[in-house]
């Protein structure tokens, strides 16, 4: 059946896949090393630097009357402002940002729902720069409200509110149909579906999503700039005078001249790095695995 | 315990499109009742009207009667949730939910409408799975996901959710096309025994199952797509597969079309 002129042609054929295949599974493996270059070695390099300067001590204090030279002080005041930040930023943007997208999924179906997605879609690339300036004029000017870490949390919510939008709609929609007319056969109400069955659905995903923006704002420094102002000692209370923040309390010992600054910079860096893993973590293992059916 | 359902001149679209077209069908209680015909001829359209999930879908409504034992379903004074605990519905793909153990499902309907009491739901949990034959297999593992069942298993899952809420009909939309031979035919005895307490009403692809499990078989077909779907001949089961009025539902039923 097979002459041998076609299993000479085949064999080639069959060489040359072989090669391709070789080739593209190199040029893949390439990239994957190319693209955790950057990352192992940012890593390693704030871990590196910022354990020189962390310590017991540097987790305990503030800089309040900390001299330019003196290898002393801490970023306890920052870590406090930014847990308190967030924390704020997220208790707005969260609850909000979740009923934007069980509007969008489940009861938007017109124009409105439409042009929201748009906003939101708009609103999802606002510079971080440009949300600290809209609450550093409405919050901290013409209200006249004055720096605080609530209007650092303010503007931050600006920034976390579309992507918890965004991530909790994909979320929703990934949820099958049939769940919800399963749920609407039994002559369970459409609200008590919503709550009870498509919510718990898309609980894990949604997670991931929050967690993301809580990551992504945790490090913003720009709007931090406009609206907590930034503070040498512990200021407990975010409602009352400007505060400290740890990528703010970054951004100011690393633009010192002075060694023992630049290494309390790094040493916060690798604060807020280990904040960020921790909350992440916590939360992953709090929602449990994904609960979508594969189908 | 259960009821009878009588549609006249009922007529459902999507958007402008008609999918089924002037259907008279009087449903009798303690029945099981088979709608056969090829696809896209209307069954699952004029099914999911008979207990308004029809209209859960953007843009479908209904026109003309259906009456639940002489009460019209769509009068605008109807409770739609208190409508469809009474018809209740099985879907054609298993559907539990992901979330909840075997227990939770077979609770939900109860739970998520205000029961409370954990022996009142302990007690229908029980007898929903007795009733779907369910109850030896899982009685020992009520804690695990639901979805840890197999297909048919689920499927009979699904059947015991339905039943918890103490409904007077069940329709049932092809809810064996997704099981093997065996768990469909666990599913039809299933089907056979629930007619002593509910009107039954089975869509289906499968002529010998219509012909194993039901007493009475409608037929609908479409004259060509964009048409919509009508019901040709209602009849005794054993009427429409031996001697059919209409030479359409003959044609069906000997396999020279759909």
């Amino acid at each position: 059946m097979t002459s041998p002129a076609m299993a000479a042609r085949f064999s080639g054929a069959r060489r040359r896949r072989r090669v391709v295949n070789a080739a593209a599974c190199g040029l893949l493996s390439a990239a994957v090393v190319v693209a955790l270059i950057p990352l192992v070695a940012v890593l390693s390099y704030v871990v590196g630097r910022g354990t020189e300067a962390l310590s017991i001590e540097f987790l305990t204090h503030s800089m309040k009357g900390v001299g330019p030279l003196d290898d002393a002080g801490g970023a306890y005041h920052a870590i406090l402002g930014t847990l308190e930040q967030v924390a704020i930023a997220a208790v707005l943007a969260v609850p909000l940002g979740l009923a934007v997208a069980v509007y969008i999924v489940e009861y938007g179906g017109g124009r409105f729902a439409y042009a929201v997605r748009f906003l939101v879609d708009v609103m999802t690339g606002l510079p971080s720069i440009v949300a600290g300036l809209f609450i550093f004029a409405f919050w901290v000017l013409a209200l006249d409200k004055g720096f605080s870490g609530l209007a650092a949390g303010l503007s931050l919510a600006v920034l976390m509110l579309p992507v918890v939008v965004r991530t909790s709609e994909e979320m929703l929609r990934l949820v099958p149909h049939e769940l919800r007319e399963a749920g609407y056969a039994l002559g369970v109400p459409r609200w008590r579906t919503t709550i009870s069955v498509v919510l718990p659905t898309a609980s894990a995903g949604i997670t991931t999503g929050v967690m993301l923006a809580v990551a992504r704002v945790t490090g913003e420094t720009a709007p931090l700039l406009l609206t907590a102002f930034g503070y040498d000692a512990i200021r407990r209370s975010p409602f009352e005078g400007p505060q400290s923040g740890l990528p703010l309390y970054v951004f100011s010992q690393a633009g010192s001249a002075f060694d023992v600054a630049v290494r309390r910079a790094w040493a916060g860096a690798l604060t807020l790095i280990v904040i960020v893993l921790v909350l992440t973590v916590t939360a992953r293992l709090l929602a449990g695995r994904s609960r979508l059916p594969n189908s | 315990m259960s009821k009878r359902i009588e549609t006249k001149g009922l007529r459902a679209f999507f958007g402008s499109f008609l999918a089924v077209d002037g259907i008279d069908l009087t449903i009798e209680p303690k029945q099981v009742t088979a709608l056969i015909g090829p696809s896209g001829c209307g069954k699952s359209t004029f099914i999911r009207s008979l207990n308004r999930m029809h209209e859960v879908v953007p843009g479908a409504r209904v026109e003309g009667t259906v009456l639940l034992d002489g009460d019209d379903i769509y009068d605008p004074g109807v409770d739609i949730t208190e409508l469809r605990r009474t018809v209740g519905m099985v879907f054609q793909r298993p559907n539990p939910f992901p979330t909840m153990s075997i227990r939770d499902n077979v609770a939900a309907g109860l739970r998520l409408n205000g029961v409370r009491r954990k022996s009142e739901l302990d007690d229908a949990v029980e007898r929903s799975l007795r009733m779907a034959g369910l109850w030896g297999e899982v009685s020992n593992r009520l804690d695990r996901p639901g979805a840890s069942l197999s297909g048919g298993q689920q499927q009979r899952l699904c059947i015991a959710r339905a039943i918890a809420v103490a409904p007077e009909v069940l329709l049932m939309d092809e809810p064996c096309s997704a099981l093997d031979p065996v768990s469909t035919l666990t599913i039809e005895d299933l089907i056979v025994d629930l007619k002593d307490e509910y009107t039954i009403v089975v869509v289906t692809h499968n002529m010998q199952q219509a012909a194993r499990v039901s007493d009475v078989t409608a037929f609908f077909t479409i004259e060509a797509a964009g048409e919509p779907g009508r019901l040709i001949e209602v009849g005794e089961t054993s009427k429409i597969f031996t001697k059919p009025d209409d030479a359409r539902t003959e044609a069906y039923i000997t396999g020279r079309f759909g």
